[in-house]
């Protein structure tokens, strides 16, 4: 399949006041896929898509759709579909009507209309409610007819702006799942913003995690949990343990505090170089036995499937684990620490 | 206990004149006195067949009606952009337009005067109803400004994103929206407008005067019960005409629907 940029971002700057909100942002956004703009509040993920939307002009750059430079064009001309965080159903409307609105503004005909009305609340499974008000239905629902409504113009690009963050846990499992199959079946270039790594993980082709206004890794899920570019995104996606290390020979570096490990990098290391590594909890491992490190549990988290261990080793070296069976622990419990070699990642 | 009584001779207190004027608008003698000597309908007769009062309740009507016509586009255009935009001089703008509640009315009156004879306009009804649209005008922009600002703003980008421009995210969104403070406003305008008294005494001639001018010259020129033949009268249409708003734009189900929000 060859790559197609459906929405390419280029050097976009947009400032608040005295913030930076977006800081020369380039991004390309590939037809069909779900791409994720993942980052704490405030690094700019809701202004890039108020960017792409049309709602907010920036001061530099070009925001090209299909190749067309749009960033002058206003929203209303960008044929887009938008999810809102607060859903933004218009509440003097019926379900039925709000998901017409944008057929009207289009010059529809009525039985157009009716039919693609129809069709499109089939498809998020919303046919009973349709003459209810937006007041009358749960937050799922809500989100359901947003999401029709934003569909059913048949828009370029879907952008959904943390369209779950308002939902329980359990009903933004089960929307996560269905949103997904929905995206797939129309196979709708879509941007999602979000600021849950899981959900951007769980959900996306691709994940842009984002930082102080610029992108600080693109990849796939898989890469930005297990090739982390940057300290940052290590420290975002996944509760990680970053240590700074020298390197004594081509695989054995030594941690501040004099802690020699054996680690199995992609590359050979250079005796003296520093290198900055990262180590998953999941990765490291607990309990007691010989060859393990001595340590000594600081900090106790039981979670129900796992529970989340903070230890220090001897040399003074502090690290996370989870672990999924741990019989009971306390603070100050003696406990056997080991660094699989191949646990550890280098970030660059 | 003390709670309920002293709310009881609050209440009575403040309907005590309203409830003398109704009874002494039936005395029969040609004084006004309380209590009634009879029952009688004899200046209920007379207030609605002296002919000033149907020349000022005309008046009353065209200048009611264009004032608040002129005011609610104007109110509700400074209410949104007080509330949006990022106005550098918010508060002057805001206190500019509520001054004409701190200003005297006989100030105001006056000025308008001067400007009036000025420019040769007290023959007709603009002076009127422009010192009508400034009266207000506070009450128009304070009661869209509060449904402005419980509109999210993010309805009216959803609207765009729909391919709506804003001509019509206004018509199709703002507006229906903004239905609750629009009716309020225009209730406040009316009310207003229809009672505004000094103001208008001096901006108004024989010919354009208004109810409550002409009622007032009335009762410096005769004492007898047709005023509170009239006063009750107009006191009953404002009730009536309050009731059916109600019902017709059926405000509390537009008040209703604000809350859902």
């Amino acid at each position: 399949m060859t790559a197609k940029t459906v929405v390419a971002l280029e050097g976009i700057e947009k400032t608040y006041g005295s913030l930076r909100a977006l800081a020369g942002l380039d991004l390309g956004v590939i037809e069909g896929e779900l791409l994720s703009l993942l980052g704490p509040s405030g690094c700019g993920k809701t202004t890039t898509l108020n960017v792409v939307a049309g709602f907010v002009q920036p001061e530099r750059g070009r925001v090209r759709i299909d190749g067309v430079d749009v960033t002058a064009r206003p929203a209303w001309q960008r044929g887009l579909g938008v999810v809102f965080q607060s859903y933004a159903l218009f509440p003097h409307l019926t379900v039925a009507e709000n998901v017409a609105f944008g057929l009207r503004e289009r010059g529809a005909t009525k039985s157009e209309i009716i039919e693609s009305v129809a069709d499109a609340l089939a498809l998020v499974r919303l046919e009973g409610v349709a003459t209810l008000r937006p007041a009358q239905l749960s937050g799922g629902m809500q989100q359901r007819a947003a999401l029709a409504r934003a569909l059913v113009i048949h828009p370029r690009v879907l952008l959904l702006d943390e369209p779950l963050a308002a939902l329980d846990r359990k009903l933004r499992e089960e929307m996560r799942a269905e949103l997904k199959e929905i995206q797939r079946a129309v196979g709708i270039t879509t941007i999602f913003v979000t600021h849950d790594q899981h959900e951007a993980l769980g959900l996306s082709d691709r994940v842009a995690v984002m930082n102080a206004g610029r992108i600080e890794q693109l990849g796939t899920p898989r890469e930005v949990y297990e090739r982390p570019a940057t300290p940052f995104v290590a420290d975002f996606i996944g509760a990680s343990t970053v240590l700074d290390a020298c390197a004594l020979d081509a695989s054995v570096v030594e941690i501040s505090g004099g802690l020699r490990v054996e680690v199995r990098l992609p590359r050979p290391l250079v005796p003296g170089e520093r290198v900055r590594l990262l180590i998953r909890p999941e990765r490291v491992e607990v309990g007691e036995g010989a060859g393990m490190l001595a340590a000594r549990v600081i900090g106790v988290m039981y979670l129900g499937d796992h529970t989340e261990v903070r230890v220090e080793l001897s040399s003074g070296v502090r690290l996370l684990a989870t672990v999924r069976a741990a019989p009971p622990l306390g603070p100050g419990d003696p406990i056997g620490v080991r660094l699989p070699a191949d646990a550890f990642l280098e970030i660059a | 206990m003390i709670g309920r009584l002293v709310v009881a001779l609050l209440v009575g207190f403040m309907t005590l004149p309203t409830v003398v004027v109704v009874v002494a608008s039936f005395n029969p003698t040609a004084i006004l006195s309380f209590p009634p000597a009879g029952l009688s309908l004899r200046w209920y007769e007379n207030a609605l067949t002296y002919p000033q009062f149907h020349r000022a309740a005309v008046n009353s009507l065209i200048v009611t009606g264009a004032s608040a016509l002129v005011a609610l586009p104007i109110g509700t255009a400074a209410a949104l952009a007080l509330v949006r935009r990022p106005l550098r001089a918010r508060g002057f703008w805001s206190a500019v337009l509520l001054s004409p509640l701190i200003i005297p009315g006989v100030a105001v009156g006056l000025g308008f005067l001067i400007l009036a004879a000025r420019f040769g306009l007290l023959a007709n009804h603009v002076v009127l109803v422009a010192a009508h649209v400034v009266l207000v005008l506070p009450f128009v922009v304070r009661s869209v400004a509060v449904s402005a600002a419980n509109l999210d703003p993010q309805l009216e980008r959803a609207a765009q994103s729909l391919g709506a421009r804003p001509r019509r995210v206004f018509r199709r969104v703002t507006l229906p929206l903004l239905r609750p403070g629009l009716f309020a406003a225009l209730l406040f305008a009316v009310i207003v407008s229809a009672n505004e008294f000094v103001v208008s005494l001096f901006v108004s001639t024989r010919v354009t005067e208004i109810l409550p001018v002409a009622m007032f010259t009335y009762v410096v020129n005769y004492t007898d019960p047709t005023m509170a033949a009239l006063s009750t009268l107009f006191i009953a249409a404002t009730f009536a005409g309050v009731f059916l708003a109600d019902r017709v734009l059926r405000l509390s189900r537009i008040l209703r629907l604000d809350d859902h929000r």
